[in-house]
């Protein structure tokens, strides 16, 4: 079937199976790798984008129901070639990754967690990253990257 | 993991979604958010034929108040649920098992219907159903019908829905200021409850059901037969698993399953303010 994705602001178009999911398209139709397979099971969280502003788990969407909508990978999140997005930015600053291979979700989870609790409490990013895995277990500085990124002053650990 | 082949066609209205179940039968499957059905066709666990996908029906996704009760367009997403001004005041029990379902990523796809319809004795959001006194409004191409939550869940993933039907709204009495409590009791952050229990006052007693302790979402008949007849929480409580048959996993006992119920039902029925 016919499904046209606009990821990272560009129409891509493609004839796939009705059961392509939408982690594939986004890696092996659009070619952006960015976007991690993790557990596959919608566990994990490695594979999160954002499906019309929202972040969602692409492995467990159908690229047919992501036809005609708005996708942002984690290549379409910086404004710029030479500007980061400020998560990124408190990501790279507060060293919130050991192997990298949660990261693009994890960055993604968080800009749509600041979206809708834009002043979260460490609580609440703890919750609120939930959905997120990181194997090397290196929430600590996850965390406190979130919280850097919402311009919290107090309450960011140590 | 990729799911077995299948027919897509998108729904524009519940009108052409109830026609193509009529045409495929049990052939068929809704898709609306897709996170029930998704991850058990990705494991062999479903393989319909024709996915109808009613996703972006968003008219049947919405928040009323009618009167004595809230009705939920059976569309509405977890998260809009989660949020919702209506449903803070009048079913807090509802909110708060709908924040327990999954993860932030899962409460923007998954919709309540789909959850109810998937009859999962796992989930959050049957246990608030059944506690809260709720129903269902059923449509198929010939007709509508209402199913009270107490007689929706009739086996193991199994409803009293037909393959022709979808759920169009969930009614849930308002039960606006009176005590209540959801316990959830995992291993891990986004898991469902090993069990859990939703408990909702009313009129002095408690209405109460159980998540993850029989093959169906089930009531704690016991516990509220106990209560109705005078006895103190502690000692309903502590008939929580009576007619209960929940199952052994590698996350619990039956007979560790069978403790929590009596644990976890003794402090819903506390934060209710059932004495």
């Amino acid at each position: 079937m016919e499904v046209t994705v606009t990821i990272n602001g560009s129409a891509v178009s493609a004839d796939v199976e009705a059961r392509t999911l939408l982690v594939h398209y986004i890696r092996d139709t659009a070619g952006l790798t960015g976007t991690n397979v993790g557990c596959d099971t919608s566990s994990c969280g490695a594979c999160t984008v954002h499906l019309n502003g929202e972040a969602v788990k692409s492995c467990t969407v159908l690229a047919a129901q992501a036809d005609g909508q708005e996708v942002t990978t984690i290549e379409g999140l910086a404004p710029s070639e030479d500007e980061m997005h400020p998560m990124q930015t408190a990501f790279m600053e507060c060293h919130a990754l050991q192997c990298g291979y949660c990261t693009p979700g994890m960055v993604m989870a968080s800009v749509s967690l600041l979206d809708e609790i834009p002043n979260p409490t460490e609580a609440q990013v703890r919750e609120g990253l939930e959905g997120n895995l990181c194997r090397c277990t290196g929430y600590h500085n996850i965390v406190k990257a979130v919280l850097t990124a919402s311009g919290a002053t107090e309450g960011v650990p140590a | 993991m990729i799911p077995v082949s299948f027919d897509y066609t998108r729904a524009d209205s519940a009108d052409a979604a109830l026609a193509a179940l009529a045409e495929h039968g049990d052939e068929a499957k809704l898709l609306a958010g897709g996170h029930s059905l998704l991850p058990m066709m990705k494991l062999r666990l479903a393989y319909p034929s024709v996915l109808v996908d009613i996703g972006r029906l968003d008219d049947l996704s919405y928040v009323r108040d009618s009167g004595d009760h809230l009705a939920i367009g059976a569309l509405t997403k977890h998260r809009a649920i989660e949020i919702d001004p209506l449903v803070a005041e009048h079913a807090p029990l509802l909110a708060t098992a709908t924040a327990n379902v999954g993860d932030p990523q899962v409460r923007h796809r998954g919709t309540i219907g789909g959850s109810i319809a998937h009859a999962d004795a796992a989930a959050d959001h049957p246990s608030a159903l059944l506690a809260l006194g709720g129903s269902v409004v059923v449509r198929s191409a010939t007709g509508e019908r209402v199913i009270d939550a107490g007689d929706l869940f009739t086996g193991f993933l199994e409803s009293a829905l037909e393959p022709t039907e979808m759920i169009t709204e969930i009614r849930i009495p308002k039960h606006t200021g009176a005590g209540w409590s959801f316990q959830k009791f995992n291993r891990r952050a986004q898991d469902w409850s090993i069990v859990g229990v939703s408990a909702q006052r009313v009129n002095g007693h408690a209405q109460v059901a159980l998540v993850n302790m029989h093959p169906t979402p089930v009531r704690a008949t016991a516990v509220e037969e106990a209560l109705a007849g005078g006895a103190s929480a502690a000692d309903a409580a502590a008939l929580a698993a009576e007619g209960m048959e929940p199952s052994s996993d590698l996350n619990a006992s039956v007979e560790y399953r069978q403790h929590l119920a009596r644990v976890l039902v003794g402090r819903a029925l506390t934060e209710a303010g059932i004495a």
